[in-house]
This record gives structure tokens, sequence and C-alpha cells, in this order.
């Protein structure tokens, strides 16, 4: 999995500041998004509606949820592709709950409750086992979709509660909806999570270098352990918000959600490799992805097309650093 | 005999005969060998594209991008068969060669001049390449109704009473056993994946060599584009989604390490005829096929832990014969 190891850049506050925010990684992204805005209100007239501008939250603000977990997973080195399976699981057992009756709580208590057991289940074996993520979730993304499918199979739960709607449809003010409300608070949390306590510390440390962060007194496996349940909490909850808009669970929900989750994190400056990341930059990338699709859609280009920009719009920025660097270096 | 043991082959290959067994105590015509042809016959393509994938793993990269390459592939071959049906299906197999190659090359060279790592490129080049399939298709299907006789028939033909898809399994096997075994390329594969840094020293370059597996798979993704197509007689956008991560599921189970340096060829194999004989025997047995999914999870589960300990125990060997005899 891992390329040749490379020197990191680690954070820190030896840099110059003025210079290192005009030329980070978040003012590139800012650039990006500010660019896909003018081009997109340009090319539709509908785009500037507050309105359309607020259905445009809901293109990133679940797989955002989960993306801010997701970054601190890969910044810890490790990497979870069971999400979009845990979202399809925690969704099945709310249908099972649904059936026997049960009550919007209690809904949306099943829906956190599995994400964070599966979250856990992943944590266990990668910890515990010394297992390889990549692969392990590659496993339970089989077995937990697996279980949803048996219990499922080719038919779909229906009937929730009227009051469950609010979580996935419900607006908190004028066109600010439930959903960009909770992105937005769980930005600032896993912000402050990141970039201002010792646990972020930690994950950076653990991404660095697990050996050295291991002598150092960083309880390596527990840390891993917990960004894991982390991953599966945040899942939980997205599968609440999804299960609440789609107002029905078919075991295909959310398929083809880890690589985008993925995505948004790689996007945000989020070093694969492990080390090296800011939830700011996530923010900025989940923006950036939510107004290309929306943007694309109303232009009515097609989903699939839409992913050839996603997917361009990976390479390029990923790309252009580097060749920047290289282009200088020459000179 | 204990030497004989530490291959994980002969133990992947005794799981996979236990569970043949295990299912002809439901179904005793299941261990038929004409029914076993049969299910060879439908694992090919996925232990084609698990050999394809394997070469990639072993240098600890990884191509997410296959099964959209085998999409593209696919439906690339599929409208030239439906538009001129007078092109000879062996030109077609070369053309599908060459557009995979191309594919993978694309990949190969993100990785190499940019150093960007293989999974964003192929995470990136994953979504691009479907896309481009719907660019080229128009979101059109191409139906068994609009492939040529020839296109559809050709693997399905028989040659000496296997089907040529198999015999094109068999020859793919076969290149790569040699490639992997008997080849400086091979060697540097292996190496690269044990020790990067210590291949440079020892003048092995890296980056090409990565851009030369990329090529392997993209060209393996074109081979399997066709396969697939003419075997399952419809060309759409839909098609293999969501396959690439079956086939790392298969090299997983086959033994190959996910952090490089640590496979082979008959492990690939097997492991995708493990994941091939599941899918294969759970309609047979009277087993909802909505049971597959978690099934297959389960064993990929089960395989990473058995590689763990495996692992452990032996460290990385490229020279087993000389590690085994000493």
């Amino acid at each position: 999995m891992t390329d040749i190891p490379a020197p990191r850049h680690i954070p820190d506050r030896l840099d110059k500041p003025l210079r290192s925010a005009i030329f980070s990684w978040e003012a590139l992204l800012v650039v990006v998004a500010v660019a896909i805005f003018v081009i997109n209100s340009f090319a539709s007239p509908y785009f500037l509606d507050p309105y359309s501008l607020s259905d445009l939250t809901f293109n990133f603000t679940e797989k955002g949820l989960i993306a801010f977990a997701m970054a601190l997973l890969i910044i810890s080195g490790e990497i979870d592709l069971s999400v979009a399976a845990i979202i399809a699981l925690a969704s099945t057992m709310m249908g099972m709950a649904v059936q026997a009756g049960a009550d919007t709580p209690t809904l949306v208590l099943i829906g956190v409750v599995v994400g964070l057991v599966c979250g856990a289940f992943n944590g266990l074996l990668v910890t515990r086992l010394g297992l390889p993520s990549i692969v392990v979730t590659i496993g339970t993304m089989s077995l937990f979709r697996g279980i949803a499918f048996i219990i499922l199979g080719d038919q779909a739960y229906k009937g929730y509660p009227d009051s469950f709607a609010f979580f996935g449809q419900g607006y908190v003010w004028w066109v600010v909806s439930f959903e960009l409300v909770l992105f937005l608070i769980a930005a600032v949390v896993y912000w402050f999570l990141l970039h201002r306590t010792s646990f972020g510390r930690r994950v950076f440390a653990i991404g660095n270098n697990p050996v050295a962060a291991q002598f150092s007194g960083v309880r390596v496996g527990r840390t891993k352990f917990i960004l894991f349940c982390l991953t599966g909490l945040m899942s939980g909850i997205a599968s609440v918000l999804i299960t609440s808009r789609l107002g029905s669970t078919r075991p295909s929900i959310a398929q083809g959600y880890e690589l985008e989750v993925i995505t948004m994190v790689v996007l945000g400056g989020v070093s694969i490799l492990g080390g090296a990341g800011s939830i700011v930059g996530v923010v900025l990338a989940a923006f950036i992805m939510g107004l290309v699709t929306f943007g694309l859609g109303l232009l009515n280009v097609p989903g699939i097309v839409m992913s050839i920009f996603i997917g361009l719009l990976l390479i390029i920025v990923i790309a252009l650093p580097i060749v920047w660097r290289r282009l200088r270096g020459s000179n | 005999m204990k030497a004989f043991l530490k291959y994980r082959e002969i133990w992947l290959a005794a799981a996979i005969i236990v569970l043949i067994g295990l299912i002809s105590t439901r179904f005793p015509a299941f261990a038929d060998p004409g029914n076993l042809r049969q299910v060879f016959n439908d694992t090919s393509i996925l232990m084609i594209l698990a050999l394809g994938q394997m070469v990639v793993i072993l240098t600890r990269s990884i191509d997410l991008s296959m099964a959209s390459n085998l999409c593209f592939t696919g439906m690339v071959v599929a409208m030239l068969n439906a538009a001129h049906p007078a092109i000879p299906i062996p030109l077609l197999i070369v053309i599908a060669l060459a557009v995979g190659l191309v594919l993978g090359a694309i990949n190969g060279l993100l990785v190499w001049r940019l150093n960007i790592p293989s999974i964003v490129v192929t995470l990136g080049t994953l979504t691009i390449y479907r896309g481009a399939t719907f660019v080229l298709s128009g979101g059109a299907w191409v139906n068994a109704d609009k492939m040529s006789p020839e296109f559809i028939g050709f693997q399905r033909a028989a040659f000496l009473g296997i089907p040529v898809l198999s015999w094109i399994a068999i020859l793919v096997i076969a290149l790569f056993f040699i490639l992997m075994t008997r080849t400086a390329l091979g060697r540097s594969i292996y190496a690269i994946g044990v020790n990067p840094t210590a291949s440079v020293y020892t003048g092995i370059d890296v980056g090409r060599t990565k851009f030369i597996v990329f090529c392997i798979s993209g060209m393996i993704g074109g081979l399997a584009g066709y396969l697939w197509i003419s075997r399952y007689v419809i060309a759409s956008v839909e098609v293999a989604n969501g396959y690439e991560l079956n086939i790392i599921a298969a090299c997983v189970i086959g033994g190959i390490s996910i952090a490089g340096g640590i496979g082979s060829v008959g492990g690939a194999v097997l492991g995708a005829l493990f994941l091939g004989i599941i899918s294969n025997a759970l309609p047979v047995i009277n087993i909802s096929p909505f049971w597959q999914m978690a099934i297959s999870g389960s064993a990929i589960i089960l395989a990473v832990v058995l590689n763990a300990r495996g692992e452990r125990q032996q460290g990385r060997i490229i020279l087993r014969k000389v590690e085994a005899a000493t």
C-alpha cells in the first residue's frame, strides 16, 4: 500500500506565517471553490437562488460528516472502506425497528449505536490482530452489506414515522437545513479535536511514525481503535440522515460512498500516506464537491459524467503543487 | 514434508477441496468433472484480473481502476463490433489489449512521473474511465442482438473439450508464471515490494517498474473487458460496477500481502477460484445468493487473519526454495 517513504511535512509553527498561508493547500482549494462558484453562477440562472443553494448542501453534508472522521483515520495511517456498508447495515436495522413499531428517538439511537458497534469491530480487528486496515475493511465492507442483503433481500423497508423525516429533510432556520447545521457543528468539533487537543497531536504523531509515537508514550492501538469507532459513529449518524432523507431502506443504499468520502478527504489535502492534513481542507473539499455536482446537475449533466470532473479535479489538484514545485526547481 | 506445508497455496488448495467436498454432500453432482470445468470457466475472468492486480499489489501499489478500465474497453470493442461486424475477433482482442494498455499507462505515468500515490491516482481514474464510458456510448447499451455471432461465440467455442475462455485463462496463468519466476522483471517486482530503497541501490528503476506493472494491469483490464462483454453479452456503463474490490479480495484470499512483496501466481489463481466456487455453489445448494457478500466478506477477514500470522512467522521471502532447504 504505502509507496516509498518520503520525508513528510509536519505542520508546525516554524513556517513563515504569511507565506505559508498564501501558498497553502487551503488557499488553493479556496481559489478552486471560488472559480467553480463563479462558473456555476454564470452557467445557470437558477444557481444563486437561496433555495437552490440550500439544496446544494445536501450534496455533501452526509458524506462530509463521515469525511471528518475519515480524515483523522487517514492522518493516523489507516483507512476505512466499510463506511458505506455501515450505513447500509445501520439503515437496515432501523428499518427492522420501524417494522417492530419503534419511535423516532429509538430509531436514531439504533442507527448511531449500530454504526459505533461496526466501527468498533473494524477497530478491534485492526488493532488487536495487527491487520492492514485496507484489507480488513474490504472484508467488513462485504460482511456488513452482506448482512443487509441477507435481511432485506430484494425488499425495501418503508413506513418511517413522520417525525423521523426532520433529520434529512427539516430546516432549522429559513433555508438552513438540519444537515448543514450538523455538518458545521461537526466541522468545529473535529477541527478542535484534531488541531487543538493532545489527542489530535497524537493522531499526527502516529501517522508520521507509529514506532516513534509508541516509544514516546502514545497508545497507538487505543488511539486507532477510537478513530475507527469515530468513523463508525459518523457513518451511523450519516445513516440516520440518509434514511430520513430517502424515507426508505434498500440494501444498495449509499453504494459507492466510501470512495467519494475518501476522494473528499484526499482532495482536502490529507496525505493518503498519513501524518498530514487539516479539517479546514476537508470542509473546503466537501464544499467543492458539492458545488461541482450541483452546478453540473443544474446543467443537466448526468451523474456519471460528473464523476469525470470529480476524478479530474482530484488528480489535477494533487498534481498541481508537484508540477509547480518541479517547474520552479528547474529554473 | 514440513517444507511442503510451508506453501500457502497447498493450504488454500486443501481449503478449496474441502469446500467442494462440503458442497457435494448437499449436491453430489457439484464435484462432477464436467461441473468443475464449468466452475473454472466461470471464474476465468476473475482469475485473469486477479493476476493483473497481483503484480501491482506486489510493488506496494494498488489499481482501483481495473473494473472501470474493463467497462470502458468492453464498451469500445462492443461498439466497434456493432458498427463493423467484419473486424476479426483476434484483431478486436488486440484492440482491447491496446486500449487497456493506454488506460493503464495513464495510471502508470501519473504514479511514475508525478509520484502521486497509486491509490489516489486510480481512485481518480476509476471515476474518470467509467464516466468516459458514458460519454463514449451516450448512455446507450450494446445488446446481444447488435453483437456479431463470432463476437459472442469466440470464447464459447470448445477446443479439446474446453472452452476458449478457459484456454485464455490458462495461457494468461502460464505467462504470469513465467514472468514472475523466470524473468528479471518478475524479480524486480518482488524486490520493490520487499524493500524499495534497497531495490534502488541494486539498480532497479522503481518508478519505471511501477509504470510497467500498471501497463500490465491495464492490458489485463482490457482483455477482461472483451471477455466480460462477450460472456454476459451486454455492454453498459454499469458493467462490473464495484468489481475492483472483488479483484482485490481474490488477491487477499490468495495470500498476496497488501504491503507488497509477498504473493504468487498460484495464490492469486486459487484465491479467485475460492470466490468463484462460493458464488457458483450457493444457488446449487439452495442458499440464497444474498448470502454471497457476507460469506466472501467473512472469507476475506479469515484470510487476512491467517496471512498476518503467516507473515509474522516467516518474514518476507523471495527465494523460498533456498530458505526451505536451509
